[in-house]
């Protein structure tokens, strides 16, 4: 139900039907006190807001997907740290260079296990939304992440990573700082590292920076994530010469979680709640911790040896070609 | 100055001509300096400008003919082939994109790999192509560089890789982003191994190809003012709108930066893996 918590009056083009009804409630049920009985008016909105609910998210398009992927009330790793890992302590900065706050790291307790946590983060507040550059790290964040997983490994904890980013970010100190070496390290170092990785896509996996941290045993996305090669902007200005074939593009990349489910690149989706996890965290959050434990549960079993192997073997058999 | 040694230079220049897709004449005007060029002195000289030593793009099968030992170099893996898994269509659909380009090379998609010799050195050497599709890497290019790092590792041979490439090829999406980590993980055994990887960036290497087992060579070489970053000038400029620096993702850049071993102009490429393989290799 609407419960008015994700940003306030940000709208998604198609959900403002959604949210006008939204707002007829909210209006209709502060008068009810003072004014009478709307019981029955409620009733009937309440009634046509979730028909309505249904009907949008039941046919989402990939393009409609990015957007809810990108909404600003979409619960970010943060939210989730903050929601089920208990006694977070976190790490900072890369001992290389410094510390790049578009990457979390830090030990934290997820159901029973003892874990490190390494996570995108885009930004609450404008000012920390433009210090972590809306979720694009740096190669010191990419160098981060590593260190703390390596810390990780040393101390047989296992990792769990949560990916949420447009991509690995653009810029003049990001290519100074070797951005391609960072996360050209990260792939071959997360393909051997001797405990567990799981991984979750929880809203944008944008290319190489959510591959960054995203070589894992098993991998999650949630049901409105995207994850591909490109974003569909940046696709539609190479292929189609315009940045405004992007809904094209988001068709064409095949980015949805089923899509990637599909192709074999993440082995699960989550479901969200209806009408998107911007609606309701918590639930949200119960799926993803359901699913991490479970995961970690089961990559347990596996001994050091046999469990690489079959990450790599995981990797390796992605891909698509014929034989002639 | 001999490169192929045990080929004529006509031999050479007559292959060279036949592959470069340079418009065909007599003379050539160079794009970097402009100035006219006897077409055959520069074919001869490797494609790189007698003039200013501006290395052209080569395509794959010329660069393994400037590297190998004469008729040494066996293809392998070239019944690899790509498919269009997303059905993808932009302005071209991908299976018409793949037919088309498949005509201007010798080999199914964006590489040619296999094993031969550089100045006697046994070794497993691969070499993107920009002429197909720039070079970019998609499921056939990753999986041709997997075999080709698990053969290095299996035989315990050196292993090049000459990357010339966009980066990863949009119209595979993420199977093609997975050959990011493929490579990378394959690269991580020979690694573990102690083998040795020779990377060697020509212009250009950008995007997914730098950011996976471009930048992951033991020894990392590059030719002069190869253009090579993670994200293409363009879309950085765009993003800090603010002029780039001069020199901004060169060759001569990445070396003042610590990302790049060596800059090794084309004529003295064998002398210098040869050099490294008699150092590091086995
Ligand atoms: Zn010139």
């Amino acid at each position: 139900m609407a419960n008015g918590s994700y940003e306030g009056s940000f709208q998604l083009e198609f959900e403002k039907p959604l949210v006008q009804l939204e707002k007829q409630i909210a209006e209709l049920e502060r008068h009810e006190d003072a004014a009478g009985d709307f019981a029955s008016e409620i009733k009937k909105l309440r009634a046509s807001y979730s028909t309505l609910l249904k009907k949008t998210y039941a046919k989402l398009t990939p393009w409609q997907t990015v957007q809810v992927a990108r909404h600003p009330g979409r619960p970010q790793s943060i939210d989730y740290i903050r929601t089920f890992v208990k006694d977070f302590a976190e790490l900072h900065g890369d001992r290389r260079y410094g510390d790049d706050p578009a990457i979390i790291t830090g030990f934290g307790r997820i159901g029973p296990y003892k874990c490190m946590v390494v996570a995108h983060n885009k930004g609450k507040e404008t000012k920390e939304k433009i210090a972590c550059h809306f979720g694009c790290a740096h190669p010191e964040g990419y160098r981060k992440a590593m260190a703390k997983m390596k810390l990780a490994e040393k101390f047989g904890l296992p990792i769990v990573t949560f990916i949420d980013t447009p991509g690995a970010y653009p810029g003049i100190g990001a290519e100074e700082r070797g951005q391609a070496e960072a996360i050209a390290y990260n792939l071959r170092e997360m393909a051997k590292l001797k405990v567990p990785v799981v991984c979750v896509v929880i809203g944008e996996g944008g290319s190489g920076g959510a591959l960054g941290i995203g070589v894992g045993d098993r991998i999650a996305m949630l049901q409105y994530a995207w994850y591909s090669v490109i974003s569909p902007e940046g696709c539609a200005a190479i292929l189609w010469k315009t940045g405004e074939k992007a809904s094209a593009a988001a068709e064409q990349l095949h980015l949805t979680a089923k899509e990637n489910l599909k192709l074999g690149i993440v082995d699960e989706v989550i479901d969200e709640p209806l009408g998107g996890a911007h609606r309701d965290l918590s639930a949200t959050a119960e799926q993803v911790e359901k699913w991490i434990v479970q995961s970690l549960r089961e990559l347990n079993r596996y001994k050091v040896d046999n469990l690489v192997k079959r990450r790599y073997d995981k990797f390796r058999a992605l891909g698509q070609t014929a034989a002639s | 100055m001999s490169q192929v040694p045990g080929r004529s230079w006509q031999e050479v220049v007559d292959m060279q001509q036949e592959k470069s897709g340079v418009p065909e004449g007599l003379w050539m005007r160079c794009s970097a300096c402009e100035a006219m060029v006897y077409r055959k002195q520069v074919a001869m000289n490797l494609w790189v400008c007698p003039e200013c030593d501006h290395h052209y793009r080569i395509d794959a099968r010329q660069r393994i003919t400037q590297l190998c030992d004469p008729d040494s170099f066996e293809p392998k893996w070239t019944d690899i082939t790509p498919t269009d898994p997303l059905k993808f269509e932009d302005l071209k659909p991908y299976k018409q994109r793949l037919k088309d380009e498949s005509s201007k090379v010798d080999h199914p998609d964006a590489i040619l790999a296999g094993t031969g010799y550089i100045k006697g050195r046994r070794i497993v050497l691969a070499a993107l192509d920009p002429n197909f599709m720039m070079g970019s890497m998609g499921s056939v290019v990753g999986e041709v560089l997997t075999c080709a790092i698990e053969h290095a590792r299996e035989r315990d041979w050196p292993l090049i890789i000459v990357s010339c490439s966009g980066g990863a090829r949009m119209q595979e999406s993420a199977l093609s982003l997975m050959q990011m980590a493929k490579t990378s993980a394959a690269l991580a055994r020979l690694d573990d191994d102690g083998g040795l990887f020779i990377s060697v960036l020509t212009d250009p290497t950008t995007g997914g190809v730098t950011a996976s087992f471009a930048m992951l060579g033991d020894v990392i070489i590059a030719e002069p003012k190869a253009l090579i970053g993670f994200a293409g000038p363009r879309v950085i400029a765009n993003t800090v709108r603010q002029e780039l620096p001069p020199g901004f993702q060169r060759a001569e850049f990445l070396v003042e930066k610590g990302f790049v071993d060596r800059i090794v102009e084309r004529r003295n490429l064998r002398s210098e893996i040869s050099r490294i393989i008699d150092y590091a290799g086995k």
